[in-house]
């Protein structure tokens, strides 16, 4: 048996494809939530949607967008050996995501300024339909906002390994890995998006 | 091979020394997949002992009616316990984690996992959920009380300290998830040259099969136990009916996951079964394709009946129609495997050493647990014993007399490979003997008694139930005397026992073709798979005396 360290790219992926599925998974129980208690408070689902600000959400959907544009890029570049590129593109990608964050900061802040929270006194005194969609609203973004600071982070951290040549232009499965985690990020929020704000 | 050569490979021992690195660091940081492998076994089998003793002691305490040796909250606080550290701490990971991880990369002649890091990351994140859980025991508003299944509203209203144990659990079902990706990658890109799909171990198929239920199921009940968290701590009201939330949702989502995890726990069991009982038998198994195939059948039709645990619960009569009918549709895969099974057995060379002893227990005790869940799987039945005694025995015939004693027959039969010694049979017998009486004894008379009515979690009953649980508090005991003796003789033998260098059973699968115990890397040349895992016939020609000791002559 040789003891010389083996490399299975197509296998690293694979177990990367599998972990993106988990995750879609664990947005798949909020997304039932959601699609049970839409047809049960319709109109309350409404008028919730409607105190959403269309153009902050629409502003984030078009970071995360560009974001994940500057992270396809950032592989096409290690892949033809531009490392200096490569980080510009993934600084690009974890800038996107701080914007994002800062926007999603001051939509919670502003709702939360107007007392919709879960469990506020404007919210357990009003329609249930309307507790239960800031509920979910407050969940679903959270748990996404949590996935954008995990993704942020370990793109962070291939970066630092661009820097130091652990990873370049044979040997990137890592940046890779990295990059499908983030348009997975990127692609639950384009369901979050028309969901919440548009389709309401 | 000369004896010298043996003595020497012998005082090697292996994966044992031929690192050269000892101590505790050698072991809670070893990517070695035996290594974790026995790490999970012994944390595994920790954990049972404590849920057996959680066990004896309800059983104690239902001894007579009223008050025996515990209060209410006490008892509630027990059978929460036990259900928490025999499901989530014992059962889930317990073959997966153990065998699978001892067994599975050798059996498909690969030299580790494919990500062996995250398979030590995976032992400690199981670690850290087992020490959350029991923290939870001792702070906060003391222990949970909700029953494992954590029904709301009563687990978001709870003054003990759920959400600990929640969050507790929800680490071991990342511990679980990785184990499961990890393992799937492994059979696609490691089995070693000549390993096709039809002939790989069904101990090896089943891993799959529930590799794959791990993956899928699993993150839905991640995302439930966040959200009863929540509802704790937040007060979303997303189940809670008085503000517009709807408590079967969380019931919907808990058996999501909750249900498939019980193939989670028996389809691996089914596996150790599947590989046991040819080598016993001497016989070829009696149709590995249909065996292989209705695991991966199991997986996907037990994730479509989870509402069966909710025929009460007062989801519409169409869903419950729909559910009951998917739930005996489960039965038709369960069934290829028994047949199977005793057509291997039937015209073989039947050895009944204790591997083989368990593996026929399992095939009797899990027939018994498979034919009362049909009871229970049909909904006008189903309302007559619902939440008594007799889900409780049904639960235990496939869940103990199922998993439990394969877990048993994988010990006696793997054990002995990894330690390169032997156990005394006939205190294993006698063990095996005991433990098959009493866990009838037991399981039998709970369900009699749910027959008879006896609700299921009180801690006192009615007089006209006493005669029958004192029976199976002293059928509990009997089981318990049996499992000592078998612990006992098991360890001393694989610390002190008879050393042997060959193939003790004759298995015809990879795991005996190489030294023992097995070198780091499993094998000393990469194997080349030139025959099928229950091929004896190859097996007895690749040896002039039938019996190819450690088989290094290939």
């Amino acid at each position: 048996m040789s003891h010389a360290v083996h490399k299975d790219y197509a296998g690293a992926k694979l177990g990367m494809w599998l972990f993106l599925f988990t995750e879609i998974l664990l947005f798949g129980g909020l997304f039932i939530l959601y699609a049970v208690y839409l047809a049960r408070y319709p109109q309350d689902f409404s008028s919730g949607g409607h105190q959403l600000n269309v153009v902050l959400g629409g502003t984030n959907t078009f970071l995360l967008v560009t974001s994940s544009l500057f992270a396809a890029m950032a592989l096409t570049a290690i892949q033809q050996d531009k490392r200096l590129l490569t980080l510009r593109l993934i600084g690009g990608t974890i800038l996107c995501a701080a914007g994002f964050m800062v926007i999603k900061y001051i939509e919670w802040s502003s709702k939360i300024h107007h007392g919709i929270y879960p469990g506020s006194a404007s919210i357990v005194k009003g329609p249930p339909g309307e507790s239960v969609f800031f509920s979910l609203y407050y969940l679903s973004t959270g748990i996404h906002g949590l996935h954008v600071l995990i993704g942020a982070t370990l793109l962070g951290v291939v970066a630092l390994r661009v820097k130091n040549g652990t990873i370049n232009s044979t040997d990137y499965v890592i940046l890779e890995n990295g990059v499908l985690y983030w348009h997975l990020v990127d692609l639950v929020w384009i369901f979050i998006f028309p969901l919440y704000y548009l389709m309401l | 091979m000369s004896t010298a050569e043996d003595g020497r490979l012998m005082a090697e021992r292996g994966f044992w020394t031929d690192t050269g690195k000892t101590g505790i660091g050698a072991w809670i940081f070893s990517t070695d997949h035996k290594r974790i492998g026995l790490l999970y076994f012994y944390s595994v089998l920790f954990f049972f002992l404590v849920g057996v003793i959680l066990g004896l002691l309800m059983r104690i305490e239902l001894m007579a009616p009223g008050r025996d040796i515990m209060g209410p909250q006490t008892y509630n606080a027990l059978f929460t316990l036990h259900g928490v550290v025999m499901i989530f701490l014992f059962i889930i990971p317990g073959i997966p984690g153990a065998f699978g991880n001892m067994v599975m990369p050798i059996q498909i002649g690969a030299p580790d996992v494919s990500f062996p890091r995250l398979n030590l990351f995976s032992w400690w994140l199981y670690a850290i959920g087992a020490v959350l859980v029991l923290t939870s025991l001792f702070t906060g508003g003391g222990a949970p009380d909700t029953g494992w299944t954590f029904y709301v509203p009563f687990s978001a209203k709870s003054a003990t300290n759920v959400s600990l144990a929640l969050f507790g659990v929800f680490v071991l079902g990342f511990s679980s998830i990785l184990t499961g990706l990890n393992f799937v990658t492994t059979i696609h890109r490691l089995r070693a040259v000549g390993m096709t799909w039809s002939r790989i171990p069904l101990f090896t198929w089943s891993l799959y099969a529930t590799a794959w239920v791990q993956i899928l199921a699993t993150p839905i009940l991640g995302i439930t136990l966040v959200l009863v968290i929540a509802e704790r701590m937040l007060g979303t009201g997303l189940f809670d009916a008085a503000r517009g939330g709807d408590p079967i949702m969380f019931q919907h989502l808990f058996w999501i996951y909750s249900h498939p995890a019980v193939y989670i726990m028996i389809l691996p069991a089914m596996g150790i079964i599947s590989d046991i009982i040819p080598v016993f038998s001497r016989k070829p198994i009696f149709g590995y394709k249909m065996i292989a195939f209705s695991s991966l059948a199991i997986a996907a039709a037990g994730s479509l009946v989870w509402g069966h645990h909710m025929f009460t619960s007062g989801m519409s009569d169409t869903a419950v129609l729909v559910f009951s009918f998917l739930t005996f549709i489960v039965a038709i895969p369960s069934a290829i495997k028994v047949f199977n099974w005793v057509s291997t057995l039937y015209r073989g060379s039947i050895s009944l050493d204790p591997p083989m002893l368990f593996a026929l227990a399992f095939i009797l005790l899990f027939s018994i647990g498979g034919l009362t869940g049909l009871i229970l799987g049909a909904p006008a039945t189903d309302v007559h014993v619902h939440d008594t005694h007799f889900v409780v025995g049904h639960f235990h015939y496939v869940m103990f007399g199922g998993t439990g004693f394969a877990f048993f027959a994988a010990m006696h039969y793997w054990l002995p490979k990894f330690y390169g010694r032997m156990y005394r049979k006939r205190p294993a017998v006698i063990a095996w003997c005991l433990m098959f009486i009493g866990f009838n004894v037991l399981y039998m008379s709970m369900k009699v008694l749910g027959m008879r009515g006896m609700p299921r979690r009180y801690y006192d009953y009615l007089p006209e139930f006493a005669q029958l649980n004192l029976v199976a508090t002293v059928g509990s005991w009997i089981l318990a005397a049996g499992l000592a003796i078998m612990l006992v003789n098991l360890f001393r033998g694989l610390f002190r026992g008879e050393a042997f260098t060959g193939n003790p059973w004759g298995g015809a699968t990879l795991e005996w073709s190489t030294t023992t115990p097995p070198p780091t890397l499993n094998f000393i040349k990469e194997p080349v798979v030139t025959h099928g895992p229950y091929d004896f016939k190859a097996l007895a020609d690749d040896s002039p005396d039938g019996m190819p000791g450690d088989g290094r002559n290939q």
